[in-house]
């Protein structure tokens, strides 16, 4: 049994709920969320009363969905929580990291002992404010917290300190590019709100299901939640609109994006409704993805359900609910009915003051904000690369700013990138790291580049010269010094060579006088073999043809 | 960090007016006995001769009531001057308390370690080391605040031996000040109440009538002050708990402008009107504390970064002041806190006090706050709604009892049934509709309007005027039971404070006259409220009203039996 720790002297209840019995009221508002960790455990497809069959629901590829929606139209939204890389929680200072034991990164203060209160962290507002103008929102120069309040045993006060009516950001959008392999195209989604809240704990089901844990290390962690405007069409415009979220926040440096871990969670609600309806259909919102791929799949399966539920005249099967993606299933499942709207009884948090920005501190973010994805793509296209290079460079800030680097120490623009989706990223996806983990620097890339182009070296050399510098490091120059690398243009060194290799193969030489000229490829690979490779293959030719011929 | 009364006579050279009007110049007061009052008090605080401040304790009767002097500065003088040890004066305390404690039952926990802590200052105190500006001194500490040693239940079944992790900031500065917590004084469950009798474990008696009630919510720490079971104490004030029990019980009573004194570690009732106040039975003692526990702390994002003056130090030497010390400070008299439902006995008192006021010097006019009646209901929905919100952390789940059930909605719904008094659950039901979706305009929102009336209404009449009085009670204090089955009733009671904390200002309440009842008479106080972090000003106020009234001892009758 893991007991909850607590601070010294702190009276501390273990909690044991049988969870068969968690589900008696399952009508009571009060433990709607448990319903979902239930889901989660054992995942159970309710009984509807659809007559829906869920078999004549395709898997989604993107031509079932157009061939399943015809004359219908999906309206997408959603909701994007991210998890802040603060150093601290938002409220208090303990750290918070990733797969820590259970409740050893807690205080009084995130554990909602009485008498405690909230102290904002600014590095929160930072953040926000980073993200809020990335996002090119309107900033309230004056917002502040509210409390949401539910009972739930991840939940230590009983409410969250969350923003409700004036969040920190409005009004804003966010640019980007679809696959060039889906078939490409520009978007422009519109961001409703970004607003400042906290994480809740974690509950920990024991193995029988007889009890339950809690773990409050999450408890208090800061979020920022993205609303975006009902914009997306399609489960890829969706995935594509989460995946450029993520960029965005690594970018910007204030999350690491990771949805395995929880960083980056979406909720996202759909509708449908026929083409040219002007009033949206019944609202259905889906959890549980945590990959783009999960969420593409799980939209087009929800919108295709739906259809269908449309086109059989039974839209009045499509309730307002909650589901749930289950991977496995490749389904979506109910998770619960909304019966009305959840009252959270939100009034303004008493124990934290307004948060008040002044424009120069707006400006000094706005000004310390990199290069952002949508600036750098439609850069890379003025650099002339193609859309998929453009879109495989911009998609990886670390990437980005390698291929940056080397451009801006003269390497061109189209080789470098090559270099990049090429040898480095097979080199990087065999040995599993991230561009910013090899020993290679965007420098010696550029020398490399360099060393090819003016003939110091050949291109074959330049490749291997480059697996030993991303696995060990060095300089291109001391590596070609080192080995001796260096291309042999001399005419008088590469006739050398080839006289030693004719005088050493008089059999094959005759031969070729003797009408054999294929013979020729054999005595170049010889000279090559006897250069170590790095003879100049232009020279070497003239030369040994020149002397096949017998000149002499 | 407190600063530092290391010295007593430190005080002295710190003086400085903080009125704006201009002080009469230096001449010699034409009226003998008050300045020999005036000066007697001064020279007790400093002189360096133990003789002449080692006026017997045991004589309550001189031939004239002598006006209230400083424990505090009487308990360091002792100490320095090797009179007493801190020892000793422990155990006149505790003794004390042990006698009066079944009568008047204040305390929900007395210390286990005070004469240990007491004989580590006598230590100190041989070891010649610099002693805190509160060593010695034996402080009672409402049970809302937290004290990491001793538990904290905030009057609340839910929360029975429930033992703190930390000690709440002003606790730490009390500490840190040298002060010996002796107990955690009783209250009514979370704040809510206004006679102790709310108190998840116990009543507690008013000493000067052990048939009443103190008043409340600090009702603990109140008659603990009265009874001398500590020398001073704190409290907290959300809607008059510090004010209305120090009026119950005869003892001053101080309720700092919201976001003085840091409320980390207090258990929030309502967090916007919540602020830590103290109780001692003379002015100075409550200055002294005031100056201990206040300034910005980093724990509490409403505490203020306001500059915390030495309070104590203006109020040593009133006697270089002349006959009319008061003279050109504005007083206006709060109209619709003297009229009609209010006891006469009280209402003439405040009269009473305004006149001498003026004696004094003082020019006393009345004022009509006309938001005044909108503050009580207004204040009982925020507070409620707040609550309703602050209390949702007991839950049973970390801390505090946990009921037991197999269901998680019974593990809430029993825990907390089981936990919270009637008064509680009533508030908590309030506070939950009038936040209800579809009731919160009506409700909440309203209510915050009003309270921006009565904040205007406030500050204009405080534009025209030094301070304002009033009662800080519309009565004596309650027989026990009296109320219990009529909470409108008590409600109604919190008329005279609720507007000054939805204002968010100081108000301060010194013992100032009497009414009929029990068997010496029921002490009545009067409230002084000042504009915000104006504190130097009310206690200034307090201590020339308080050091010139005559007449008058505030000593229970408990305590001469
Ligand atoms: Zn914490």
């Amino acid at each position: 049994m893991m007991a909850l720790i607590c601070h010294r002297g702190t009276f501390a209840n273990s909690l044991f709920l049988s969870k068969s019995a968690l589900f008696t009221r399952s009508s009571s508002s009060l433990i709607h969320t448990l319903q979902a960790l239930r889901t989660r455990v054992s995942p159970r497809a309710e009984s509807t009363t659809s007559t829906l069959k869920e078999e004549l629901i395709q898997p989604t590829t993107k031509r079932a969905v157009e061939q399943n929606i015809h004359g219908y139209e999906a309206i997408i939204g959603i909701e994007t929580h991210v998890q802040l890389s603060t150093l601290t929680k938002a409220f208090c200072s303990c750290p918070y990291l990733y797969g820590s034991q259970p409740n050893t990164t807690i205080c009084p203060i995130c554990m909602g002992h009485p008498g405690t209160l909230p102290v904002l962290n600014s590095k929160v507002v930072d953040f926000a404010v980073k993200l809020g103008l990335a996002l090119n929102c309107k900033m309230s120069m004056t917002s502040k917290f509210d409390r949401k309040q539910y009972f739930y045993p991840d939940l230590p006060k009983g409410y969250q300190i969350s923003q409700f009516d004036i969040p920190i950001a409005t009004n804003g959008f966010i640019d980007l590019d679809l696959p060039v392999e889906f078939g490409g195209g520009h978007r422009r989604f519109g961001i409703t709100r970004v607003h400042m809240e906290e994480d809740a704990g974690k509950l920990l089901h024991s193995e029988t299901g007889s009890y339950s844990q809690v773990d409050l290390n999450r408890a208090g962690v800061p979020l920022l939640e993205i609303v975006s405007e009902p914009d997306m069409r399609s489960g890829l415009e969706a995935a594509e609109y989460a995946a450029e979220i993520q960029r965005l926040v690594r970018y910007i440096g204030i999350s690491n994006g990771n949805m395995q871990e929880g960083s980056l969670r979406c909720d996202v609600n759909v509708s449908v409704r026929p083409i040219g309806q002007l009033k949206f259909g019944t609202k259905v919102e889906i959890k549980n993805m945590n990959s783009f791929s999960a969420m593409n799949r799980a939209i087009d399966y929800e919108i295709s359900r739906q259809v269908l539920l449309h086109s059989q005249g039974q839209s009045e099967q499509i309730v307002q609910e909650t589901r749930l993606w289950e991977d496995g299933a490749q389904k979506t499942f109910t998770m619960r009915k909304k019966e009305g709207l959840a009252d959270y009884r939100y009034f303004p948090e008493p124990d934290l003051p307004e948060v008040v920005l002044t424009k120069d501190y707006v400006d000094k973010i706005r000004r310390s904000l990199p290069e952002l994805p949508e600036a750098k793509r439609r850069r890379y296209e003025e650099l002339g690369l193609t859309m998929q290079d453009v879109l495989f460079l911009a998609n990886d800030n670390h990437v980005a700013e390698f291929f940056d680097t080397t451009i801006e120490n003269g390497a061109d623009a189209k080789l470098a990138a090559n270099w990049i989706m090429s040898d480095i990223a097979a080199f990087l996806k065999n040995e599993r790291l991230s561009i910013n983990e090899v020993k290679l620097t965007p420098f010696e890339l550029s020398e490399l580049i360099a060393s090819i182009k003016n003939g110091t070296i050949s291109g074959k050399i330049g490749k291997e010269i480059l697996i030993e510098l991303l696995s060990k490091g060095g300089t291109v120059k001391s590596l070609i010094e080192e080995k001796d690398l260096i291309q042999i243009v001399d005419p008088t060194v590469i006739e050398a060579l080839v006289d030693k290799v004719l005088a050493a193969n008089p059999k094959q030489l005759q031969q070729y006088r003797g009408g054999k000229t294929k013979l020729q490829g054999f005595f170049a690979g010889q000279v090559m073999k006897e250069s170590k490779g790095k003879a100049n293959p232009l020279v070497l030719n003239k030369i040994l043809i020149e002397k096949l011929k017998g000149d002499n | 960090m407190p600063p530092a009364i290391q010295n007593p006579r430190f005080l002295l050279s710190q003086c400085r007016l903080p009125f704006h009007f201009t002080p009469a110049p230096l001449q010699l007061p034409p009226n003998p006995s008050l300045r020999r009052q005036l000066h007697r008090s001064a020279a007790s605080a400093l002189s360096s001769d133990p003789q002449t401040i080692s006026r017997d304790p045991k004589s309550p009767y001189p031939s004239l009531p002598s006006p209230p002097s400083s424990q505090i500065l009487s308990i360091r003088e002792s100490l320095l001057s090797r009179q007493r040890t801190a020892a000793d004066i422990a155990d006149e305390y505790l003794d004390r308390l042990r006698r009066t404690e079944p009568q008047i039952r204040s305390f929900l926990h007395v210390s286990e370690t005070v004469m240990r802590e007491a004989e580590e200052v006598d230590r100190l105190v041989e070891s010649g080391a610099a002693l805190g500006p509160l060593a010695g001194v034996l402080i009672g500490v409402k049970d809302n605040i937290c004290t990491a040693d001793m538990p904290s239940t905030g009057g609340s079944k839910i929360l029975e031996g429930y033992r703190p992790a930390f000690d709440a900031t002003a606790v730490r500065m009390l500490k840190e000040a040298g002060a010996i917590v002796i107990g955690k004084t009783n209250m009514d469950e979370f704040g809510m109440g206004s006679t102790t009798e709310g108190s998840g474990f116990q009543v507690t008696a008013n000493p000067w009538d052990i048939s009443r009630v103190p008043g409340g919510s600090s009702g603990g720490s109140a008659a603990a002050v009265s009874a001398k079971q500590c020398v001073v104490s704190l409290g907290s004030d959300t809607g008059g708990s510090v004010r209305q029990p120090a009026s119950f019980c005869g003892v001053v009573g101080l309720k700092p402008t919201y976001g003085r004194v840091s409320r980390y570690g207090l258990m929030a009732y309502a967090s916007s009107l919540d602020v830590i106040g103290c109780f001692g039975s003379s002015v100075i003692d409550t200055a002294i504390i005031l100056n201990a526990v206040s300034g910005h702390d980093r724990f509490d994002a409403t505490s203020s970064t306001h500059e915390v003056p030495e309070y104590a130090s203006c109020l040593i030497s009133i006697d270089d002041l002349d006959s009319k010390p008061l003279k050109g400070l504005r007083v206006g008299m709060i109209r619709e806190t003297i009229g009609d439902g209010v006891d006469m006995g009280v209402v003439s008192s405040i009269k009473d006090s305004a006149l001498h006021l003026e004696e004094l010097g003082a020019i006393v006019t009345e004022v009509s706050l006309p938001s005044f009646s909108l503050g009580l209901p207004a204040y009982y929905i925020l507070a409620s709604s707040e609550a309703s919100s602050n209390l949702s952390r007991y839950d049973g789940v970390r801390y505090g009892n946990q009921a037991t059930a197999d269901e998680l909605n019974y593990l809430y719904g029993d825990s907390r049934a089981e936990g919270f008094g009637p008064e509680v659950k009533m508030r908590i039901l309030m506070g939950t509709y009038a936040l209800s979706a579809g009731y919160y305009d009506a409700y909440y929102k309203r209510a915050q309007q009003v309270r921006t009336l009565v904040r205007k209404s406030f500050k204009d009449a405080l534009d025209k005027n030094d301070i304002l009085i009033s009662p800080a009670a519309p009565s004596p204090a309650y027989k026990i039971g009296e109320k219990v089955n009529d909470p409108l009733a008590m409600y109604a009671g919190d008329i005279m404070t609720v507007n000054v904390n939805l204002a968010g200002v100081p108000a301060l309440v010194a013992p100032c006259g009497f009414v009929e009842g029990g068997i010496a008479g029921l002490p009545v106080g009067l409230q002084m409220i000042a504009s915000a972090f104006n504190e130097d000003k009310l206690l200034r106020v307090g201590h020339i009203f308080e050091q010139t009234l005559q007449n008058f001892k505030f000593v229970p009758p408990l305590l001469t039996e």
